[in-house]
This record gives C-alpha cells, sequence and structure tokens, in this order.
C-alpha cells in the first residue's frame, strides 16, 4: 500500500514504538470499553423500568379528582362578601362520588378518535383481601379484561391461568403473582375481598400476573367490571376510569391536556403518573453520561501525554524533516496521524472489549428481590450507543493529539539543530 | 594542475549576474539571549553557479549561524538573501519549506539521520516529499546515491545502527537526492577519516563540475578548504577574506 510520505512517516513512528503505541492504546480502549459497558446497562435497566410501567400504566387515564374545597360556602352567594365574613365551622364535606359521571358517552366519543388505539373503562376500589388469618391492603380493579388487556398487555404477563377465565367463570379474580404467594393461594382457591364501605365478597382465583414490578404484583388484582359494581352497589354505569392506550404516547402529556378540558374531569399522561420513576430514569441517564464522559476524557489525557513525551522525544527528528523541507503542517499531519490512529485503534478494540463485557453482564443471574422480578440484568445493545462511543473516542484522542502535534509544527528547527 | 587550471577559467569567466545562484546583502544577526551579542556583522558575498566555495574560520565566529541563514532556516536575521534569483527574505515559513526541498540540500555537522528508519529510506524521504518522481524511481536515485558513495551495502540497515562515519554519508546522499541547487555543509567531512574525507571531496568536486551544483561547505580541514574553488575566511562575525 502507498501513504503519503507523512502517512508513512506516522506509521514508521507507531510501529518503532510498539510498546507505547500499545499502552496509549489501550487507555482509549478502556475507555471506551467501560463507556460501552455503563450505557448499555445503564440503558438496559431504564428501558426494562420503563416498559415494565408503562405497560402497568395507562398512556392517559381520566377519572374524577374529587377535592374538598371549603374556601367556598353557600353563604358567599346570598351575603355581600365586601363587607360580611362568612365563618363556617367544623364543615363537613358532602358525599359525593368519585366516578366519572357520562362514561359511556365519553367512551363513545374516545373511540372514534384517530390518535387513540384502546379505550377501557376501569373501576378501581381499595380492597382487603382476605385469606384465613392473612389480611393484605390493595386495589382491586374491575375492568372489561379483553379491552383492559389491549392496554396492559396482561395477556402476556400471565404466570399461571389465561385472562379470558375471567369471562367464563363466575367471580373469577386475576391476583397479581406476590400477592397470590402471600396470602398462599393457588388457581382455584377461594379469596375474600372486603371494602372500605364493609362489604365483602368471595372470589375463586383464576390466574395470577406479573408485572414483574413489586409495587404492582403486590396489590393488584383484576375481577370483572360489573363484578366490582355488585361489591360496591353501584349501577352499571359506573366506573371510576377511563383508560386509553395512544398510537404514539410521547403525545399524551397534550393530549391529555387537551381531554381534560373537554370532558371536564383530570386527565393524567404516564410520565405525570410515573413522575419519581421518571426522576430516577432521568438521573440515571445523567450520571450514566457523566461517567462516560469522564471516562473518555481521562483516556484522552492518556493520549495527551504520551503524544507530548513522543513530540519532546523527537524534537531532532522534527528539526530535520524542517531542514529537509518538511512544512509545519506537515509535522502536525504526521503527529496527529499518529493520535488519530492510536484513538481509531483505541476505539475499535473498546467496542469489542464493552460488547463482551456487556454480553458477560447479560449472563450474570440478578439477585433475587421481591419488588424486581428478573433473573438477569438487564443490557441493551443499541448500535447508537457503540456509534457515539467511536465517535467520541475519536473526537477526544482527535482534541487531545492536536494540542502537542500543533506545539511541535511550530518547533524552530535551528535551535534543536544547533545541538 | 588541473584543480588550478579550472580555477582559472572560472575567473576569467563573465561575471554577469545571471550566473550569481547566491546573494547575501548585509546580513546581521544578533542573540539576545543571555546577553545581546551581535553574531553576525554586515555580511555580503555572492557565490556562483558551479563555484566550491569553504568558509572557513576560528570556532565561534559565526559560521554555523551564516549558513543557518543561507540555507533560509533561520529568518531572524535584517538584510537580504537572494536564491537563484528569487528574494528568499520575506517568503513565509511554507513556501521557505517549499524552496529548501527543491534547492537545498544539506548536510549537518552533526549527522542527522531518522533513527527508525533505514538510509535508504533516509536518503528517499526528502524525495517522496517533493514528490516529482514515482516511488519506484526515488528508491533508484535513492540506491545509487548511496552507491557512489559506498554506502549500498548498508542500504537495508537502521540508521542508529551505522557508525558516526556511515552515517555522514548517508546524510550526504540524502542532501543530493533532490538535485538541489545549492549543497550545503557544516564540516561534512568532520567525522571521517583522511581517506573518506577525500572521496567526499573529490565527490563534491565531480558535482559542481559535472553538474553544475554550488557546494558551500564550512570546514576546518587546511587541504579541504585549499584545494575548493575559493575560500571566504569569517572573523568575529566579519568575512575578512574572500
Ligand atoms: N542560541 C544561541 N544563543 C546565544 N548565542 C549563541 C547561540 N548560538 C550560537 N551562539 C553564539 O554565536 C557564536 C557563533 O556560533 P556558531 O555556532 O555560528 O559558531 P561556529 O563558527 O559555527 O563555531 P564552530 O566552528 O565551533 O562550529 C558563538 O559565540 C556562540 O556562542
Ligand atoms: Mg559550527
Amino acid at each position: 500500500m502507498k501513504l503519503p510520505v507523512n502517512y508513512e512517516i506516522a506509521k514508521t513512528h507507531l510501529l518503532a514504538k510498539k510498546r507505547t503505541t500499545f499502552t496509549a492504546m489501550l487507555g482509549v480502549t478502556f475507555g471506551i470499553g467501560m463507556y460501552v459497558l455503563m450505557i448499555s446497562f445503564m440503558s438496559g435497566f431504564n428501558e426494562f423500568l420503563e416498559d415494565s410501567l408503562l405497560s402497568a400504566t395507562p398512556d392517559i387515564s381520566i377519572y374524577n379528582d374529587i377535592k374538598t374545597d371549603y374556601s367556598h360556602s353557600i353563604l358567599d352567594e346570598i351575603s355581600d362578601t365586601g363587607k360580611v365574613w362568612n365563618m363556617v365551622h367544623h364543615p363537613k364535606p358532602k358525599d359525593i362520588t368519585p366516578n366519572v359521571h357520562n362514561s359511556q358517552k365519553i367512551i363513545e366519543d374516545l373511540k372514534r378518535d384517530p390518535r387513540i388505539r384502546a379505550v377501557s373503562p376501569l373501576l378501581s376500589t381499595q380492597v382487603f383481601y382476605n385469606n384465613g388469618p392473612v389480611q393484605i391492603n390493595g386495589t382491586l380493579q374491575g375492568v372489561n379484561i379483553l379491552d383492559e388487556s389491549k392496554l396492559s398487555g396482561l395477556g402476556d404477563k400471565m404466570k399461571t391461568g389465561k385472562i379470558e377465565n375471567l369471562l367464563t367463570v363466575d367471580n373469577g379474580i386475576l391476583l397479581g403473582h406476590s400477592l397470590a404467594t402471600k396470602l398462599n393461594v393457588q388457581m382455584g382457591d377461594l379469596v375474600t375481598l372486603a371494602t372500605p364501605n364493609g362489604t365483602s365478597m368471595r372470589f375463586r382465583v383464576v390466574g395470577t400476573f406479573q408485572f414483574g414490578l413489586g409495587s404492582l404484583d403486590l396489590v393488584r388484582s383484576y375481577v370483572s367490571l360489573s363484578n366490582v359494581q355488585q361489591l360496591l352497589g353501584k349501577d352499571n354505569q359506573y366506573v371510576t376510569n377511563i383508560n386509553m392506550k395512544l398510537n404514539d404516547n410521547t403525545q399524551a402529556t397534550a393530549v391529555a391536556k387537551e381531554f381534560a378540558a373537554r370532558y371536564g374531569y383530570k386527565a393524567d399522561d404516564w410520565q405525570n403518573a410515573n413522575a419519581s420513576a421518571m426522576v430516577s430514569i432521568t438521573i440515571r441517564n445523567v450520571m450514566t453520561f457523566v461517567v462516560s464522559f469522564t471516562l473518555l476524557v481521562v483516556a484522552g489525557f492518556g493520549i495527551y501525554n504520551i503524544m507530548s513525551m513522543t513530540i519532546q522525544n523527537k524534537l531532532k527528528d522534527i528539526a530535520i524533516l524542517k531542514a529537509q523541507g518538511f512544512s509545519g503542517s506537515d509535522v502536525r499531519t504526521i503527529f496527529l496521524a499518529e493520535s488519530v490512529t492510536i484513538g481509531m485503534m483505541g476505539a475499535i478494540t473498546g467496542l469489542a472489549l464493552g460488547f463482551l463485557m456487556s454480553y458477560g453482564v447479560l449472563n450474570l443471574p440478578f439477585p433475587k428481590n421481591d419488588n424486581i422480578s428478573i433473573t438477569h440484568y438487564p443490557v441493551t445493545f443499541h448500535w447508537y450507543h457503540y456509534m457515539f462511543g467511536v465517535v467520541f473516542g475519536m473526537l477526544t484522542t482527535f482534541i487531545a493529539g492536536l494540542m502537542p502535534s500543533v506545539r511541535a509544527s511550530k518547533i524552530d528547527p535551528v535551535a534543536i539543530l544547533r545541538g | 594542475m588541473i584543480f588550478g587550471q579550472k580555477k582559472l577559467e572560472k575567473e576569467l569567466a563573465p561575471t554577469g549576474t545571471t550566473d550569481v545562484v547566491l546573494e547575501s546583502i548585509k546580513l546581521n544577526k544578533s542573540f539576545y539571549e543571555p546577553d545581546e551579542f551581535h553574531v553576525l556583522k554586515d555580511v555580503s558575498f555572492q557565490v556562483k553557479r558551479s563555484e566550491f566555495v569553504s568558509i572557513v574560520g576560528k570556532s565561534g565566529c559565526g559560521k554555523s549561524t551564516l549558513l543557518y541563514l543561507i540555507s533560509t532556516l533561520d529568518t531572524a536575521y535584517t538584510g537580504e538573501i537572494h536564491i537563484n534569483n528569487r528574494k528568499v527574505t520575506g517568503l513565509t515559513q511554507n513556501q521557505l519549506a517549499r524552496f529548501r526541498n527543491e534547492h537545498i540540500g544539506f548536510v549537518f555537522q552533526f549527522h542527522f539521520l531518522l533513527p527508525e528508519f533505514t538510509a535508504l529510506q533516509n536518503v528517499m524521504i526528502p524525495a517522496e516529499k517533493l514528490g516529482k518522481y514515482s516511488k519506484s524511481e526515488i528508491e533508484d536515485r535513492a540506491y545509487e546515491k548511496l552507491k557512489w558513495l559506498g554506502m549500498d551495502e548498508f542500504a537495508g540497515k537502521l540508521s542508529s545502527k551505522l557508525s558516526g562515519g556511515q552515517q555522514q554519508r548517508v546524510a550526504i546522499a540524502r542532501a543530493l537526492i533532490n538535485d538541489p541547487t545549492i549543497i550545503m555543509g557544516d564540516e561534512p567531512t568532520g567525522n571521517l577519516d583522511s581517506t573518506n574525507t577525500n572521496i567526499v571531496f573529490d565527490m563534491l568536486k565531480d558535482l559542481s563540475e559535472s553538474k553544475g551544483q554550488t557546494i558551500i561547505s564550512v570546514t576546518h580541514d587546511e587541504d579541504f578548504a585549499q584545494k575548493s574553488d575559493r575560500v571566504i575566511e569569517m572573523k568575529d562575525g566579519e568575512i575578512i577574506k574572500q
């Protein structure tokens, strides 16, 4: 292969000092390798969490947000508020029902909206799960199970039984897997559910599901909508939430705002509903970037040091080259080519190292944990992470190499040739 | 004496300006570190095409300094330098680099070679930079120069593994590779025994006579100086005889 003379010189320099070249390269390899591992692992974990949260939370939920607001009194309407203060002691809020009143109409309306993929009404209530002495607090969700499955993909999350069992078995219930374990019940067993109002009902376990998040699998259960209406003593129009899945969930915030205004109820989007989890995801992302950045910058400093040393040892050679007609930019090209070559080799081996380490982590068993049900560490393999690693790695080595190279290009040959 | 005759012929030749290959006009140079020191004082001289000039003088009189100036490496001076009827004073560093590559061959006081490269590669590098010939032609030419200096058997050897005298000869071959207008040497035979000194002298002589190249060489060797076409003698930064 015929290289221009500047590159030929760079190549000879690199090959003449294989140990130095290799050490400089290792710095980059390690930096990029660790970056790939970090980002693959962190994004794997984030994606797992986001996935679990997403399937467990509807994109948008419309519900009646009850406020006990004492700042207004009916007395204000009949007396002149400018002159008179109306004092009400020990106010007792009116007993309002927390349901969405015109649910049927809203659902009809939403089903015609092209942005919405699926709508599912929900009647949710606090319950106690009783099985003998065990009593656990949780939430009972009354749903049309087929609609609900379209939203949450519950059908794929079943550990035992099938969601269709709810349609065929009288008073059937689907329990969270951890909840079932804690209650010590299995398929076919009976559990008693008691509401805060004192009513209770017995259900037969027809399946268990697992979302993978302890906060859900330990408290949630599904029964048919009519069963909950019956349990609460309400009519068949009574629902507390209208949940929906969008074709594009990134629009949830905007769409939720629109629905809130249109229907006069509160509309919560998934990001808002999972605000605390979203914050921890963001913090993890920021940390990943800070650590990765540091690793790559440290690798850059390694290159900077080694190139500075190399150039210090090559002052004489630089002077000779200049005396023979190599210009400052030729000298710069030579040393820049050396550091970019080191950077490129380091980046490529770093990607390989990062891939292997990520692959290793993927096969590590995850410590057993009640809250998160995964057996292995989650790791992603996204091409753009690798792409970014190469680009950023090359960029750092380029900048790190540029400074010493520019210095080399400015060396005055006479001062050195004089000896 | 053949040399004597040649000298006479050259002196008789017309001194037209086109025949002047190097002209320096009132060169002055000072060092300011550690103290101000006026090294070169109003140095003016001319060198004609195919002339073989020796510069002599006591150690420290400014010979090397003058050579760095006229070889365009050092640009911190006052006065003017013309080479090949071109004013080189005031050219940019890039222009000078290109100019040196094409027109000036330099043999340093200390034989400087690139240690990671073989003797042959060291000779080839300036020609590859010039880019006038293909790589195989350059290799042939470099090999030919080395052979001419009796160094062909060491062509493939790393230059750092050669003896001082061998390195000096490789450095001379390197200075010749681009057929420069002027070959400048700072004691080019300083490291050589009398036999090799004579070989090198004869070769330089041959270059000036048959190829018309100009030789300007600093030397401490009386004999070497006396055999050249002209001797410029310096003392304390001034030319006292030329
Ligand atoms: N960088 C420098 N700073 C200050 N003074 C210098 C510098 N370089 C050379 N000199 C001084 O300039 C004078 C001329 O130096 P130069 O190297 O030209 O001498 P020279 O004639 O080549 O001597 P030699 O025959 O020993 O090589 C000397 O007195 C030297 O001390
Ligand atoms: Mg000297």
